[in-house]
């Protein structure tokens, strides 16, 4: 049994791999995600025919089935609901569970330890895996909360000091009670630092603006499955070794990925810190020309090759829809239509995709910034929609701009930019957008998805 | 240093892990980051072998870590269904080629 058991490991630990590994291609990653699925539920299974013989008390048996079973259905419910806008929340929420799971199995494991004594290093690595199971827990759900817009970020001074004491107390208490200082019992020594931990998870995330979320959400992520790892050190357990490493190598990739892509670093991101342009206050009369909807229907109507360059206003507006109605009207006049992403459109990796792809707009035509900025001067015309920071060209020109360095979607460089807007309001970072006095620019003013649907159906009339 | 030597190939294995996890990661394409993150956090999910271990050696009668355990397994049972659940109805949409 004991060899099946080992083999059944191994089996979820390569089904994990080949699953992440398929994720690299659309057309492969539903296939990657079944193995990944499969080789779970047999590391699952197979735990649990390998621990069952009789000497098992009933109720244990009861309660295992009975909340597995109640997991399995709540997150298939749960899944099955969302919407593709609230995904990072939901992202967030299975986040917590995990991360929830890996601290009460540490909090388990320390009462056994009373009756069981077991190695110092194991101590420590359960030690580990509370504390980071505990921070992802709260971390995730502060996360989700100010996601949902309940939250609002709190910048404090106060904030930051009791942060870096209850980080400095995680980190320094566990040292102090292995050399012998703090008399007391390691099961109420978890109790005290899972409740420190807790509170450090949310005084982490509260700081952090809402546009940051991208990068928190992957470091959480990642934290979780570095708790996993923890888990699986203390339990001699590959499988949950290889399974916690993937997903902390995958969250801090896409941590990093996410930071560069905001010209920030993580240290800034964490402290909820945004350069301000005080000295750069003056703000400048802006000469822009304004566009009416029959006119872009016009311009569009003789463009041969367009492209679409979407930000998360896109998505509040619920305009992806209509987006992809105006996408297909004008395909089927023999023009093409592409879609350039910046890394950070959205509330979470590649967020904008999955919105996009949900209104049915094919893959193919979904283009990376690299990709897009390389043909970017073959577009006839270019529509920004709900975008604002990631198109401004003082990215590259202006030392002073806030947004100096970060990557942009060069769009200037097209023939013809319509920027649909609301209102003159500010991006996110605050900063004047220079793109708007350039003479190929112009802006259509109104609600996204309002202008689509009447572009549409202009377009229709041509 | 006893633990080293004792535990000598599960660090060898974490340190391949980790290596092959991030060049196997790096090469999933912008457009799947959101899958790939949900597909992850589901695969975080096998915590939930730890939890099942954990449950059957806790002692009949011990009901505050029965407790516990249960919320555990339940946590890791939760995180893992939606999550795959999840993933792949994003991937479906991917999937679904309408025209061209």
């Amino acid at each position: 049994m004991q060899a099946i058991i080992e083999v059944g490991y191994l089996l979820a630990t390569i089904s994990f791999l080949g699953g992440l590994k398929f994720m690299s291609s659309p057309k492969r990653a539903r296939i990657g995600n079944l193995i990944a699925a499969i080789g779970m539920i047999l590391a699952v299974a197979l735990t649990f025919l390998g621990e069952i013989s009789a000497s098992v008390p009933r109720i244990n048996l009861i309660i295992i089935l009975f909340a597995t079973i109640l997991g399995i259905i709540l997150g298939k419910r749960l899944s099955a609901k969302v919407e593709m806008t609230k995904m990072p929340q939901l992202v967030s929420i299975f986040n917590a569970t995990g991360g929830g799971c890996a601290m009460l199995l540490g909090l388990v494991e320390a009462n056994n330890i009373e009756v069981v004594t077991i190695a110092l290093e194991n101590q420590i690595l359960l030690i580990a895996g509370l504390v980071t199971g505990a921070i992802a827990l709260t971390g995730s759900i502060i996360a989700e909360r100010k996601l949902a817009g309940k939250i609002k970020d709190k910048r404090s001074k106060a904030v930051f000091l009791f942060s870096r004491i209850l980080l400095g107390l995680i980190i320094s208490l566990p040292i102090l009670y292995f050399f012998g200082i703090i008399p007391i019992s390691f099961f109420l020594f978890t109790y005290i630092l899972a409740t420190l931990a807790m509170f450090y998870g949310v005084i982490f995330v509260l700081p952090i603006g809402g546009a940051d979320m991208p990068v928190v959400i992957s470091l959480l992520n990642s934290i979780t499955g570095i708790a996993t790892a923890f888990a699986g050190f203390v339990y001699g357990n590959k499988a949950m070794i290889a399974g916690g490493i993937f997903v902390g190598a995958a969250g801090i990739l896409l941590t990093l990925l996410m930071c560069k892509a905001m010209n920030r670093s993580l240290m800034k991101v964490l402290a909820g810190k945004f350069k301000k342009n005080s000295a750069n206050a003056l703000e400048e009369e802006q000469l822009i020309r304004e566009i009416s909807i029959s006119e872009t229907a016009l311009l569009l109507s003789i463009s041969q090759k367009i492209a679409v360059v979407p930000g998360y206003g896109l998505a509040v507006a619920q305009a992806q829809h209509a987006c992809s109605q105006l996408q297909q009207l004008l395909e089927k006049r023999n023009c093409t239509v592409d879609y350039i992403i910046h890394p950070v459109a959205g509330r979470m990796p590649g967020h904008m995709n999955v919105l996009l792809a949900e209104a049915n707009v094919d893959y193919s035509c979904l283009k990376e910034m690299e990709e897009g900025n390389e043909k970017i001067k073959e577009y006839d015309a270019v529509l920004v929609i709900g975008a604002n920071d990631v198109v401004n060209p003082a990215a590259e020109t202006n030392k002073d701009s806030p947004v100096f360095g970060m990557p942009i979607i060069r769009v200037h460089q097209s023939k013809k930019v319509i920027v649909m807007k609301r209102s003159m309001n500010k991006g996110y970072a605050g900063v004047q957008n220079d793109l708007f006095d350039l003479e190929n620019c112009s802006i259509l003013f109104g609600d996204a998805k309002n202008s689509l649907q009447d572009i549409v159906n202009q377009l229709k009339l041509i | 240093m006893e633990y080293i030597t004792q535990n000598i190939q599960e660090i060898y294995f974490l340190i391949f892990c980790i290596f092959i996890g991030i060049e196997v990661i790096a090469n999933v394409p912008a457009i799947l980051h959101t899958p790939l993150m949900s597909g992850a956090n589901a695969i975080s999910g096998v915590i939930l072998v730890g939890a099942i271990m954990l449950m059957f050696r806790v002692e009949q009668g011990d009901y505050i870590n029965l407790i516990l355990g249960g919320i555990a397994v339940f946590l890791g049972a939760l995180n893992i269904s939606g999550g795959f659940f999840v993933t792949g109805r994003m991937l479906k949409m991917f999937g679904s080629k309408n025209h061209k």
